[in-house]
């Protein structure tokens, strides 16, 4: 408790208010000092203001050296030497496959074909194309592609060299991961007969906006003879030392006029199958037609083909017509997020049809899934049923195959 | 029959004279068609980290730039993108407006067998198509026979306009 009288605690207490009145005073800066102040603060907002333009006119800077090295790197790859200005304009690329056969004809594992192709763009409108194959690990080396290609307009190319017949849905494309079956279907193969390539040359092209394309070309002619039964797969001469006595002529019509829909027919003339070899052999022609239509999962394939050959000699045997036919409904469906295709072909084929009483006529019912890992990929697995007339051994059983391409 | 066949194998051999390309639309042409004649300045956009990424794993490769030109006009971009079919590439333009396509032209094709991608018939199947959420095309795209590699080709240019559309209008936000 404070004893002190009442007059001596006001005295104390004024004259402590007082003091601090004038320390407080005493404190702040005087008028020109304010102004100093803020003209300081002024020079350095300005200094802020200029470091910050200074940061962006960096940045643009650094932005445009950044885009200029970027183009000059891109030009750099597209041009640094003639070297690589010589592999800018040619590509590789490939296909093949492998198979294990296990039919009652045999129990083996086969290299079927390893394939390399080599383009080279000479300019915009003329370029090489070529297709080398190794079969049967390297038992048969063909050429099956080596021309090269004029784009004459826009709609409108001709080629010449050795080329793939315009023929059948197979014959010319025919990796591995575009068609269900390990083995390609025998109708296409022993009738038409693929894989078919020839030497001549080709005008083709588009028929305006219609959908309608064609080609037309003259070539080499096959060779068969009365020892082959006059087959026309073993007619076949790979322009190897092709004889050209007799060349032979194709059209084919082609309508892709529907996305997914392709519909075709190719017709061929030769005046002497045999070129000049069998008297008793003459002219032949070749009628093929096919359709092939996808919507969606479903697709569709069909085809026939039909070779009628004049003379005695294939006439005696029944070799005068040759014909055949396929049909192949497809469904392709995505499991775990993998992409599996199922179908079933129904395949009948004769070479010797002409004659009704030679039993000749083959059928083979088919089945099988394709599995595509990656589109590039693919898996396949197929079996198949032979139901062949008279004394001819059927040949069933099931196939196992892995195809690439890139 | 024979004469006639070797007369025509001749003139075939001998077509050099006749040569033109199969440019359908030169670009400057496309864009001027798109916006009226009057171009909008063309904008870059840079494909460099996720962005580069989404990139590769929609065209299975890196795409051969770093920086996509494009020309933009409100809600409407316009995009010309070069992919490789079988061998060669095909250069295509897409108009992309407010997320979905709206029309994509074929302007330049350089290979022998596919060119049936480029008719109205088939590139008609792209108008309106969009992205879902994995960065595909939200309808199926039916394809030529004989031109899986074009079509394929196609496909993965489109999802690329349309996610690289994207990107631009998130930069908005």
């Amino acid at each position: 408790m404070d004893n002190s009288p009442p007059f001596i605690v006001g005295l104390t207490a004024a004259a402590l208010l007082s003091a601090s009145l004038t320390a407080t005073a005493d404190d702040l800066p005087s008028r020109q000092e304010m102004w100093k102040i803020i003209q300081q603060q002024q020079k350095q907002i300005e200094a802020l203001q200029k470091g910050a333009q200074t940061n962006t006119v960096d940045i643009a800077q650094a932005n445009q050296k950044a885009t200029a090295a970027v183009e000059l790197a891109e030009e750099s790859q597209k041009s640094v030497s003639s070297a690589a200005v010589w592999a800018s304009k040619t590509q590789l690329g490939g296909y093949g496959e492998l198979h294990y056969n296990n039919l009652d004809s045999k129990d083996e594992i086969d290299l079927h074909r390893v394939v390399l192709l080599l383009n080279h763009q000479f300019t915009d409108d003329v370029r090489f194309v070529s297709e080398i194959e190794f079969e049967h690990d390297g038992d048969e080396v063909e050429v099956e592609q080596a021309y090269v290609e004029f784009d004459l307009n826009q709609q409108t190319f001709a080629k010449a060299g050795v080329f793939l017949m315009p023929v059948g849905i197979l014959n010319e494309t025919h990796e591995p991961a575009t068609f269900y079956g390990v083995e390609r279907n025998p109708v296409e193969t022993n009738i038409i007969p693929t894989t078919w390539w020839v030497g001549g040359a080709v005008l083709g092209g588009q028929i305006g906006e219609s959908g309608f394309s064609y080609d037309v070309a003259i070539h080499e002619g096959l060779k068969t003879d009365a020892d082959n039964n006059y087959t026309v797969r073993k007619g076949r001469q790979k322009s190897s030392k092709a004889d050209a006595n007799k060349l032979a002529s194709t059209a084919r019509i082609k309508w892709t006029g529907m996305p997914g829909v392709e519909l075709a027919a190719t017709a061929q003339y030769q005046d002497d199958i045999t070129q000049g070899t069998d008297d008793s052999a003459g002219e032949a022609w070749l009628f093929e037609a096919h359709a092939q239509i996808e919507h969606g999962p479903l697709a569709l394939r069909a085809l026939y083909a039909y070779w009628d050959l004049d003379g005695d000699g294939p006439e005696a045997i029944g070799a005068d017509e040759q014909s055949g036919f396929y049909v192949e409904p497809s469904y392709k469906f995505s499991l775990f997020n993998q992409n599996l295709g199922i179908f079933g072909r129904y395949n009948q084929w004769d070479n010797q049809a002409g004659n009704g009483e030679v039993d000749s006529e083959k059928k083979q019912y088919t089945a099988g899934i394709n599995y595509w890992p990656i589109p590039d990929v693919v898996l396949k697995f197929d079996m198949r049923k032979q139901d062949n007339e008279g004394t001819q051994s059927n040949d069933n059983g099931w196939n196992l195959g892995v195809g690439y391409q890139f | 029959m024979l004469s006639i066949s070797r007369t025509v194998l001749l003139l075939l051999l001998f077509p050099g004279l006749l040569l033109a390309g199969g440019v359908y639309q030169e670009p400057e042409d496309f864009l001027a068609e798109v916006f009226n004649g009057e171009v909008p300045e063309a904008q870059v956009i840079w494909l460099t980290g996720p962005r580069k990424e989404v990139v590769k794993e929609l065209l299975g490769h890196h795409y051969p730039s770093l920086r996509v030109r494009y020309w933009r006009q409100g809600q409407r971009t316009t995009w010309i993108l070069e992919e490789i079919g079988k061998t060669e590439p095909i250069t295509t333009g897409f108009v992309i407006k407010e997320g979905r396509i709206e029309t994509v032209k074929v302007l330049v094709f350089r290979e022998s067998r596919g060119w049936e991608i480029r008719h109205a018939f088939f590139t008609d199947q792209f108008h309106q198509a969009s992205l879902n959420e994995r960065h595909q095309l939200d309808r199926t795209i039916d394809g030529i026979s004989g031109a899986t590699l074009s079509v394929r080709a196609l496909k993965k240019l489109a999802a690329m306009a349309l996610y690289l559309d994207q990107q631009v209008r998130q930069q908005d936000v």
